[in-house]
C-alpha cells in the first residue's frame, strides 16, 4: 500500500508540474494540420513536410527565433491555438471574418482557388448549384470551402470530412459524386497514382471573398500585434530575396502568391 | 437495500457534530454544487440566442440519428447474438472456437478501431464489394456505422445470453425433460423467461454503453448527437457546444438507467419477501 | 487500390510505418499503465466514500459516478481538452496575464482515462466492500486498529483479491478506450495508424495492424491477470 500510495503521489506530482507548465521559451512553435498536401503533410518518419512547412521556415529564419512544429487536427486547431499550445497557424488557413473574431492573422502568404473535382466517367457538366443538385460533395469541415459549399449547393448533401485525404479516399472509392477543395490540393491528389479515377470539374465562379478570404494568412492569439508585425515583415523579406520564390518553385510551376495587394 | 444497514456499526456511536467525514462529505458536495452552478452560470453568461437558434434544431436532428443508430444496432446485433451465443455453448469444438473467436476479437478490440475498419477500411475493397453487390450498403456511412455496431455489441450481447442461460441451474433443464419437454420448448418455455431476468441488467448496460458509443459515428462524418457538437464547436469555437451536448447525454443515460432499474423492480416483484 | 508494396509498407526505418505503429503501442501501453494507480486511488476512494455512513459523502460519491459513467468518453475528453485551458487560463491570467497554459494530449487523457476508470473501479470495488463480513472491521476495532489503520491492514488486502476479476475487466475497457484519446491527436497506436492510412491510403491495412495490436495487448492482459491470480491465490492457500 505504501508503494501504491507512493506511486500515486509522484504520478500526481508529475501531472501538476506537466499540466501547469508555463510556455514561455524564446522558440515559436508553430502548428500546422499535417494532412493537406502539397501545403503541410506527414512522412511515415513522423517529420512534417511541405510548401507552409518550407514557407514557416524560412519566416523564423528571417525572424532569427527558433521554430518548432506541432501537428494539429483541423478542427481543433484555432482552441489549440486559444490553449496555448502553440503560438501561431501556420497550415494554409485563409483569413475569414469568422476567424477574425477569434485569432488576428498575418498578410497573406499564399492565395489559390477552390475548385471541384469529379470522378473521370461523371455525368457532371458544370459547378452551379442547379449542376450539382441531389449529389453528395464532400468537403473537409470547417474550411472556407466547406462553408462555400454549404452556402452554395443547398439542393445536395454536403458531407464533412476531418481532412482532405479522407475526402479524396471516399471520391475515389465512389462514395461522393464531387468534393470541393483547395485546386493545387486536388491537382496535387489527381496526379498520384490514387488521383487516376478522377478529373478538375471547374472552379465555382465568383468566389466571394466574404467567404474565401484574401488569401492564407499565419494565425496568431488576438491582440499579439508585435508578432503580427513581425511576420508582416518577414513575409515581405522574403517575397523581396528569392527565398519565397525558391520554396514557391520547389513545389509549384506557377507562383501561388496570386495578385500583389 | 440501505448501504449502511449491511455494514458494521463502528464501536464509536455515531458521531454528532463534525466528524471528519462529515466535514470530508460536505465539502465534496459543496464542490459539486459550485461545479454545477458554475456550469449554469456559464451557460447563462454565455447564452447566445443565436446559437440555440442556429444549432438547437441540429441537435434535435443528430439525437435522432443518434437514437435511431442505437436502435437498430441493439435489435440487429441481439439477433446476431442468438447464434454466437449458441456456437459459445456448443460442444461441437470447431463451432464454438469460432464463435470463441469472434467474441474475443470484437472484445479485444477498441470499437473505434472496428468502426474505422468498417468505413475507411472496407471503402478500399470497393471493386470487390461492388461485384457482389454489398456496395451500395457500405457506401453509405450510416450504414457502415450501424454494421459495425451490430457486430460488437452482437459479441457483448451473446456473452450476456450465455451468462444468463448458464444461470439457470441443470435441474431445470432436467425437471423439463422429464416431463417430456423437448429442447426448444425448455428453452422458450422454461429457460429464458428466468434467464431473462438475469440478463435484464446487463441488458440496459449494454444499451446504455451503446447510447455513449455512438458519438464514435461522428468520426466516420455521420451526423450524430456528437457530429452536431462538433459541426457547432468548429463553426462557432464556443466550449458550450460540447456542455449542451454532454447535457443531453446525461439525461439520456439516467433516463435509460432508472428505467431499467423500475422494469427490474417490477419483474422481480413476485421474487421479494 | 494504391499500387506501393505492401511489405516496405510494413518494413521497420524511414519507408515503413510499423516503427510508427509500434512506438504508438508504447504510448499506448504508457498511459494506460499511467492512468491505472491514479484511476485505482480514486475508485477506491470514492467507493470507500459510497459505503460511508455519512449521508453527504455518499452523495457526493454518487454524483461523481453519475457523472463521468453517463457521459460518453469522447464527450468527456472534448470538454477536458478544449475546456479545461481555457478556464486554466482565465484564472492564470488573474495573476499572469502573459502566461499559457498547455494541457499536452497525453496529460488530458490520464485525467479523462482516470476520472472514467475511477468510476467503473468505483462500483468493483463497492461490490467487493459488501462481500467483506462486518467481523473483520469489529476485529479490527477490537484490537485497537484505527479506522483508517482497520481499512488498510484489515479490509484493503481483502478488498483487493474480491475485487481482482471486475478489475480485470476495467483494466480492458481502459486499454480499449486509450484509442479515444488518439482523435485529440495522442501520437499512439490508432492515431499512427490512422496517419499511415491517410497518407499512403491503405485503409484497411494499417487498421487491421492497429486492431492486432489491441488484440494482443488483451491478450498478454489475460496472461499477466491469471499469472497474479494464481500467486495471490497460492498466497491465500499458504495460510
Amino acid at each position: 500500500m505504501r508503494i501504491a500510495l507512493r506511486i500515486a503521489l509522484a504520478a500526481s506530482a508529475a501531472l501538476l508540474t506537466l499540466g501547469v507548465a508555463q510556455a514561455q521559451e524564446t522558440t515559436l512553435r508553430i502548428g500546422t494540420e499535417g494532412a493537406y498536401p502539397p501545403f503541410n503533410n506527414l512522412t511515415s518518419d513522423g517529420q512534417l513536410v511541405g510548401f507552409d512547412i518550407d514557407i514557416a521556415k524560412a519566416l523564423c529564419d528571417e525572424m532569427k527565433v527558433k521554430c518548432t512544429f506541432v501537428a494539429q487536427d483541423w478542427d481543433g486547431i484555432i482552441p489549440a491555438l486559444q490553449a496555448g499550445k502553440f503560438d501561431a497557424i501556420v497550415a494554409s488557413m485563409s483569413i475569414t471574418p469568422e476567424r477574425q473574431e477569434k485569432v488576428d492573422f498575418s498578410h497573406k502568404y499564399y492565395n489559390t482557388p477552390s475548385a471541384l473535382a469529379v470522378p473521370k466517367d461523371s455525368t457532371l457538366k458544370g459547378v452551379t448549384k442547379e449542376d450539382l443538385a441531389g449529389k453528395t460533395i464532400g468537403v473537409a469541415t470547417t474550411t472556407t470551402h466547406f462553408n462555400y459549399a454549404s452556402k452554395t449547393y443547398t439542393d445536395s448533401t454536403v458531407k464533412g470530412y476531418p481532412s482532405s485525404p479522407e475526402e479524396q479516399a471516399d471520391l475515389a472509392n465512389g462514395r461522393l459524386d464531387a468534393i470541393e477543395d483547395d485546386i493545387v490540393v486536388l491537382q496535387q491528389f489527381l496526379d498520384s497514382p490514387d488521383g487516376a479515377c478522377c478529373k478538375i470539374l471547374g472552379q465555382p465562379s465568383p468566389q466571394p471573398v466574404e467567404i474565401f478570404g484574401p488569401g492564407a494568412g499565419i494565425a496568431v492569439r488576438k491582440g499579439e500585434t508585435d508578432l503580427v508585425n513581425k511576420l508582416n515583415s518577414a513575409i515581405d523579406a522574403i517575397r523581396a530575396n528569392g527565398k519565397y520564390k525558391e520554396i514557391n518553385d520547389k513545389y509549384f510551376k506557377f507562383d501561388v502568391f496570386g495578385a500583389e495587394s | 437495500m440501505s448501504v449502511t444497514a449491511a455494514l458494521a456499526e463502528r464501536p464509536p456511536p455515531r458521531a454528532r457534530g463534525w466528524p471528519r467525514s462529515r466535514v470530508i462529505g460536505y465539502a465534496m458536495v459543496g464542490f459539486w454544487i459550485l461545479f454545477g452552478l458554475g456550469i449554469v452560470a456559464y451557460l447563462i453568461f454565455a447564452w447566445n440566442a443565436d446559437f440555440f437558434a442556429k444549432y438547437a434544431p441540429a441537435y434535435l436532428k443528430g439525437l435522432q440519428t443518434t437514437l435511431l443508430l442505437v436502435c437498430i444496432s441493439m435489435v440487429l446485433g441481439a439477433i446476431l447474438s442468438v447464434p454466437v451465443a449458441y456456437g459459445r455453448m456448443s460442444s461441437n469444438r470447431i463451432l464454438s472456437g469460432l464463435a470463441y473467436c469472434y467474441v474475443y476479437f470484437f472484445r479485444g478490440t477498441p470499437l473505434l478501431v472496428q468502426t474505422y475498419l468498417v468505413y475507411y477500411g472496407l471503402g478500399s475493397f470497393r471493386a470487390e464489394l461492388q461485384t457482389v453487390g454489398l456496395w451500395d450498403f457500405f457506401k453509405d456511412a450510416f450504414n457502415c456505422g450501424v454494421f459495425a455496431f451490430a457486430l460488437n455489441t452482437a459479441a457483448y450481447q451473446a456473452e450476456i445470453l450465455r451468462g444468463a442461460i448458464e444461470s439457470v441451474p441443470r435441474g431445470q433443464w432436467e425437471g423439463a425433460a422429464s416431463l417430456g419437454l423437448h429442447k426448444l420448448q425448455t428453452l422458450r418455455k422454461i429457460i429464458l423467461p428466468q434467464a431473462l431476468i438475469v440478463a435484464l441488467r446487463p441488458y440496459g448496460n449494454e444499451l446504455i454503453l451503446m447510447v455513449k458509443a455512438s458519438a464514435i459515428v461522428a468520426i466516420i462524418t455521420v451526423y450524430d448527437l456528437m457530429g452536431q457538437a462538433k459541426l457547432a464547436f468548429a463553426n462557432s469555437f464556443d466550449i458550450q457546444a460540447y456542455i449542451w451536448v454532454a447535457l443531453v447525454y446525461l439525461v439520456m443515460v439516467e433516463i435509460l438507467r432508472h428505467g431499467v432499474e423500475w422494469i427490474e423492480r417490477r419483474i422481480t416483484i413476485h421474487l421479494k419477501r | 487500390m494504391p499500387s506501393q508494396n505492401i511489405w516496405i509498407l510494413l518494413s521497420w526505418g524511414p519507408d515503413g510505418w510499423i516503427d510508427d505503429i509500434a512506438y504508438g503501442a508504447l504510448v499506448t501501453i504508457a498511459l494506460a499503465l499511467a492512468t491505472l494507480p491514479i484511476g485505482l486511488t480514486i475508485g477506491f476512494f470514492v467507493a470507500w466514500a459510497k459505503q460511508s455512513e455519512e449521508p453527504s459523502l455518499r452523495l457526493a460519491a454518487n454524483i461523481y459516478t453519475t457523472v463521468f459513467r453517463g457521459l460518453p468518453e469522447l464527450v468527456t475528453l472534448f470538454l477536458f481538452f478544449f475546456g479545461v485551458p481555457i478556464l486554466l487560463q482565465h484564472l492564470v491570467r488573474y495573476f499572469r496575464p502573459d502566461a499559457t497554459i498547455d494541457v499536452n494530449s497525453f496529460v488530458a487523457g490520464m485525467i479523462v482515462l482516470s476520472l472514467i476508470f475511477s468510476s467503473y473501479a468505483s462500483e468493483v470495488f463497492l461490490s467487493a466492500f459488501r462481500a467483506i463480513p462486518k467481523g473483520q472491521y469489529e476485529g479490527g476495532y477490537a484490537i485497537g486498529l484505527s479506522n483508517w489503520l482497520t481499512m488498510r491492514k484489515v479490509i484493503l488486502p481483502q478488498l483487493l483479491r474480491i475485487a481482482f476479476p471486475g478489475l480485470e475487466n476495467c483494466w480492458l475497457s481502459l486499454l480499449k478506450d486509450t484509442s479515444l484519446v488518439s482523435v485529440v491527436g495522442l501520437a499512439e497506436t490508432l492515431r499512427n495508424a490512422y496517419t499511415a492510412a491517410r497518407v499512403t491510403k491503405h485503409a484497411f491495412l494499417f487498421y487491421g495492424v492497429a486492431a492486432l495490436v489491441f488484440l494482443g495487448l488483451a491478450v498478454v492482459s489475460s496472461f499477466a491477470t491469471s499469472a497474479i491470480l494464481r500467486s495471490l491465490g497460492k498466497r491465500e492457500a499458504q495460510r
